[in-house]
């Protein structure tokens, strides 16, 4: 049987060659994938581990610390007491003083060296031992910096920026530029300057200043003395911190398996992603596969019927049929893996060249990739040929004897259109469940899903009743195109199973696509209106990567002419009555020029420093009303006494509550300015006074001044990055799809050979049979498209249900432009698609075909 | 004719419908050279029946096709009224085909997607011509086919195909029909139907009709018969009779069976 199966396999490779194809590309995808993240993994390890050469112990402040610190409060850290306890403890070599924070460096233009905000960092230089030097770092030209107004660059830095030791450097950490000597420039192991990012590096104390406090690190790396264990030296430092809040202690062994830990999580989320498009390029592609080998058992009917008369048993066909399968999943998942493997290189200089740099280790080939990439590729298709073998095993041998391998009669579709009708009602049900249960959000959600699901599985079983009456519509284009148009159609209804499958397979990319592409847009719209509406300000400025800045910001904006209100708010750590609600803090007296604020009762705008105002959501929430007098607990720990002065309508942009400034003057460390809101005098909004503005804080790099209309770009670029990698991913499926439309027009001119010749020779010229066999693939796909988009539309809205409850703003937009663009793809898929197939049809010799009686 | 004239120059009143004139055709080179037609000279006559017949190799199908314009021809000449076909690029002789030929096969060959009354005015239809709604009601009634115009092929039996099929053939009236083997797929009673129809097609309608086939009795319908051998044409008999035909066959049992 194996060598019939053999025989039979290389006879048709020329018609299998396009499932083998849709297989390969599957098996590519997940094997790229996992030997991608293998190698990663692999690589960010090693050179994690390079980052705790050299330590033993290290202290850190906890990460709840950093973020008490961006809300005004005192920030935790080590001390220099508690770093000289520390380094006078027993069997210490070392001890480090460790500060890091976000820091810009500016090029010769103002423009953030590096791009983007992401791998930005600073640190100290803090010389240890007997050598008197940081071992972290090798200077190549230049020395360390050894007071305030000096940094060090890394070379790469450095060479960007065009900077030489002894040139003035534009630097910012906090918002405001400091125009800083450069002392030296350094190459070092840090992982973050390994993959692109840039560092500059302080001396400890003006570290300390910028990132901390003076006097206060934020961690200290402790080298153990030689006889002395991690551990033993563990228990001291433990001993020795005890009770000082924000630390922890770990060994470098934790460290290292902590962040071995973070860097398999944080791959094996990629994997996963990754993974799920991979399973519906190959969810895809088991239509391709289902409707190859259909096709392929109903061309070899005689021939398996000839099997079964000589004395071969139903099993022995089924089983014929299935080690077919086997052959093409063995072969293609084969040749997948090896694509595979050079798609994961592919991947890794892709991601390089666009300045992520990603360490180079050779490709890690573990035997789970290997596995489960060839069991995946060959599961689908031994299982996408299940249902044609078993149907191949119902051929009954008399129809060896029949004349012609005529195609047998098609099944009824009455039993599969029971059956989509059963699941597309139950999906419909459950989805009006959904809607007017009054179950919890996370229920509801749960139910429209669900129904969405089903329906749509539904709808892909129902695809060939469906077919009739959309492509029907086409008609009257159709005829346009003459009598090839007429055939075109029946053709494309002629087997409403093989065409339903084609189409269903474009149609599972497009639905995908067109749903995302519908929440996306609504979303953004969504955003648009939440980040904007409550806005009146002009200007919005804020640090790159949203940290907060410097109170100095706000004087240094205030002063720019043209400028007609500024505040800065800050997100204050406030504890009102015992409640946490969001608390924002800003100049209320100039509140009504910066926000649209509706009052509801009191006084909101000009708070006196023992006022709040709240909204009146957290007002319903927390059972404040104006005029109640409630205990404010401060960011430093102080307690007073206010009044709610009064509500206004609580909506996007606008805080729950609001204090003015003056309340927490002296009572929060360094007065963190989340963002700064300007208001331009009558007539002087413009692209002078953003410069003007950019102007006085010293062409920060690291500040940005937007306008309403450079928020919501930033907003959509980013949203957009996303969607359009995701689009990309989706974009397999639709290549597995446009394979199977080549592969189904393929098969068609295959079977209709005679047809086809007896149309030439009745005076059907090439070109109409070209346009004839085109036309046809255009009806396909067309119909896979306008299906996925139709589905996709309504999981939109179904997701638009849910997403509604807790995003007022959100509004269902569909992205006409993006529809165009897709149906547009559509037709091109089916111009491309019918190439090939369309030119064998017209190059069939009519004489030859009639023959082949 | 009502019907509009097709785009060939047909100059005067020629008496053939279609010639040959030292027609030659050779399949291979070499060691694997065939002469399938070795020089043939031969008119078929506006209005006349023509039966072609010879033993399997003789060259009787190729013949055909050569005249049909669906092959090539080697040397020679072949001519459709007055357009000789080897000079015409495969555009024209689509073309041609569309428009001053009709075809029977075997088997059938019919549109399956199509009913019987598409299937009929299809040649019409590619060419984009309206079809003569008379002359489609006589022929459609001359097949007898009229409850039957709206079926699809698969509901049809064999002979009401092959009667389609004819009816296709005539639909464009075409300057001549080609039928190959046009009963060999039919029981004899349907058998007699077709051929009782292209005979009349000729005899009623001066429809040119050109038929190969093996079978005596079909042949016996014809108006003259031609024998092929070896790729030559061996003899020729005119108003033959079953029996007649059948003696001539047997004189080339000699060499080979007939089919």
């Amino acid at each position: 049987m194996f060598r019939t199966a053999l025989r039979t396999v290389l006879a048709h490779k020329l018609r299998l060659l396009m499932t083998m194809l849709a297989v390969l590309l599957g098996v590519a995808f997940v094997a790229g994938t996992l030997v991608f993240t293998a190698t990663m993994d692999k690589g960010l390890r090693d050179s994690s581990s390079k980052d705790y050469a050299g330590i033993s112990v290290a202290v850190t402040t906890t990460g709840a610390s950093a973020r008490d610190a961006d809300q005004g409060k005192r920030p935790d850290g080590v001390s220099d007491a508690l770093l000289g306890r520390l380094g006078r403890l027993d069997g210490v070599a070392s001890a480090q003083p460790v500060l890091t924070g976000f820091t810009g460096v500016a090029d010769a233009k103002h423009n953030l060296i590096g791009g983007s905000s992401f791998g930005t960092y600073g640190g100290n230089y803090a010389p240890v031992g007997a050598g008197h030097t940081d071992p972290r770092y090798h200077f190549t030209s230049g020395a360390a910096p050894t007071g305030a107004g000096q940094v060090a660059l890394d070379a790469k830095t450095a060479k960007d920026g065009g900077y030489r030791v002894g040139d003035t450097v534009d630097v910012a950490v906090t918002g405001p530029v400091m125009h800083e000597k450069l002392a030296g420039i350094f190459t070092t192991q840090d992982g973050n300057v390994a993959s692109g990012g840039t560092l500059t590096l302080f001396d400890t104390a003006t570290a300390q200043k910028l990132f901390l406090a003076p006097g206060l690190s934020g961690g200290v790396n402790l080298r153990a003395a030689p006889g002395t264990s991690q551990q033993q030296l563990l228990d001291r430092v433990n001993t020795a911190i005890k009770g000082q809040s924000g630390l922890e202690a770990k060994t470098a062994q934790q460290l290292i398996d902590d962040q071995a830990k973070q860097i398999s999580a944080g791959m094996s989320t990629m994997n996963t992603i990754f993974l799920s498009f991979a399973g519906v390029a190959l969810f895809v592609g088991i239509f391709l596969i289902a409707n190859t080998f259909t096709m392929l058992v109903a061309q070899r009917t005689r021939e398996l019927a000839l099997l079964r008369a000589i004395g071969a048993s139903r099993r022995q066909v089924t089983r014929s049929v299935l080690i077919e399968a086997v052959i093409v999943g063995v072969v293609s998942s084969v040749v997948g893996y090896l694509v595979g493997l050079g798609l994961s290189l592919g991947m890794r200089s892709l991601i390089s060249s666009n300045g992520g740099n990603l360490p180079n280790n050779p490709l890690v080939i573990t035997p789970t990739s290997v596995i489960s990439a060839l069991a995946v590729g060959i599961v689908i298709t031994v299982l996408s040929a299940w249902l044609p073998a078993r149907r191949a095993a119902k051929i009954p041998p008399v129809a060896a004897m029949s004349s012609s391998d005529a195609p047998p009669k098609q099944r009824s579709l009455i039993v599969r259109n029971a059956i989509g009708a059963f699941f597309v009602a139950v999906g419909g049900a459950l989805i009006a469940l959904g809607l007017h249960s009054s179950g919890s959000t996370g229920q509801k959600a749960l139910t429209l899903g669900g129904g969405a699901a089903v329906g749509l599985v539904g709808i892909i079983v129902l695809t060939p009743l469906i077919s009739r009456p959309v492509i029907g519509a086409f008609t009257p284009l159709l005829s346009m195109f003459g009598v090839s148009g007429r055939l075109a159609k029946r053709n494309s209804l002629r087997n409403p199973r093989r065409t339903a499958a084609t189409a269903t397979a474009l149609m599972i990319g497009l639905t995908l696509m067109s749903a995302l592409g519908v929440v996306v847009t609504s979303l953004k719209s969504g955003i648009a209106a939440a980040a904007t509406d409550g806005i009146r300000a002009d200007y919005s400025i804020s640090n790159a990567n949203f940290t907060p800045m410097d109170q100095s910001v706000v004087a240094k904006v205030k002063q720019v002419p043209g400028i007609a209100a500024a505040s800065g708010t800050e997100r204050a750590d406030v504890t009102i009555d015992g409640k946490q609600p969001e608390v924002n803090a800003m100049d209320t007296t100039v509140l009504s020029q910066l926000f649209h604020v509706d009052r509801i009762s009191g006084t909101v705008g000009a708070l006196s420093p023992s006022q709040i105002a709240v909204s009146d959501k957290t007002a319903a929430k927390e059972h404040w009303r104006t005029g109640q007098s409630v205990t404010v607990k401060l960011p430093d720990g102080s307690s007073r006494q206010a009044v709610v002065s009064g509500t206004y309508k609580g909506g996007p942009g606008l805080p729950a509550t609001m204090v003015d400034r003056t309340m927490l003057s002296g009572h929060t460390f360094k007065e963190p300015v989340e963002r700064v809101f300007v208001k331009a005098a009558p007539g002087k909004a413009g692209s002078a006074l953003k410069s003007d503005i950019k102007e006085a804080l010293g062409n920060s790099p690291i500040v940005q001044v937007q306008t309403r209309d450079d928020l919501l770009n930033s907003f959509n670029t980013q949203i957009d990055q996303v969607l359009y990698m995701v689009y990309g991913l989706l974009g397999m499926s639709v290549v597995v799809a446009v394979i199977g439309v080549v592969n189904t027009m393929a098969m068609s001119v295959f079977e209709r050979s005679r047809e086809i010749g007896m149309l030439r020779a009745i005076g059907l010229d090439r070109r109409r049979v070209k346009r004839m066999v085109r036309l046809e693939s255009l009806v396909i796909s067309v119909f896979g498209a306008l299906l996925g988009m139709g589905a996709g539309t309504f999981l939109a809205w179904a997701a638009g249900r849910l997403i509604k409850p807790s995003f007022a703003t959100y509004a269902m937009k569909v992205p006409w432009s993006q529809y165009g663009i897709f149906f547009g793809a559509a037709l091109v898929v089916g111009v491309l698609a019918a190439l090939w197939p369309a030119r064998r049809a017209a190059r069939l010799n009519a004489l030859e075909a009639i023959k082949s009686d | 004719m009502t019907t509009t004239q097709p785009p060939f120059a047909t100059t005067g009143e020629s008496s053939a419908a279609a010639r040959a004139t030292a027609l030659t055709k050779v399949y291979g080179e070499g060691e694997t050279r065939v002469v399938a037609l070795d020089g043939i000279d031969v008119e078929f006559s506006r209005g006349q029946f023509t039966a072609i017949m010879g033993p399997s190799g003789s060259g009787k199908s190729t013949l055909m096709h050569c005249m049909a314009g669906l092959d090539a021809i080697t040397s020679g000449s072949a001519t459709i009224g007055d357009v000789e076909l080897s000079r015409l690029k495969d555009k024209h002789l689509t073309r041609l085909r569309r428009d001053r030929i009709g075809f029977v096969f075997q088997s059938f060959n019919l549109v399956p997607t199509l009913t019987a009354i598409e299937n009929i005015t299809l040649t019409m239809d590619i060419a984009g011509r309206k079809p003569d709604s008379q002359w489609l009601d006589q022929i459609v009634d001359t097949v007898g086919l009229r409850d039957r115009l709206k079926h699809r092929p698969g509901q049809l039996s064999g002979g009401q195909q092959q009667r389609v099929a004819c009816a296709r053939a005539l639909a464009g009236r075409p300057e001549i029909v080609f039928a190959d083997e046009p009963t060999g797929n039919l029981d004899s009673r349907s058998g007699a139907e077709i051929l009782s129809f292209l005979r009349e097609s000729a005899r009623s309608f001066g429809q040119t009709v050109v038929m190969v086939t093996h079978d005596a009795v079909a042949a016996s319908y014809a108006d003259r018969v031609l024998f092929l051998a070896d790729g030559r044409l061996v003899d020729e008999l005119v108003a033959p009779s079953a029996d007649r035909v059948l003696e001539r066959m047997k004189q080339f049992d000699g060499k080979g069976r007939t089919s």
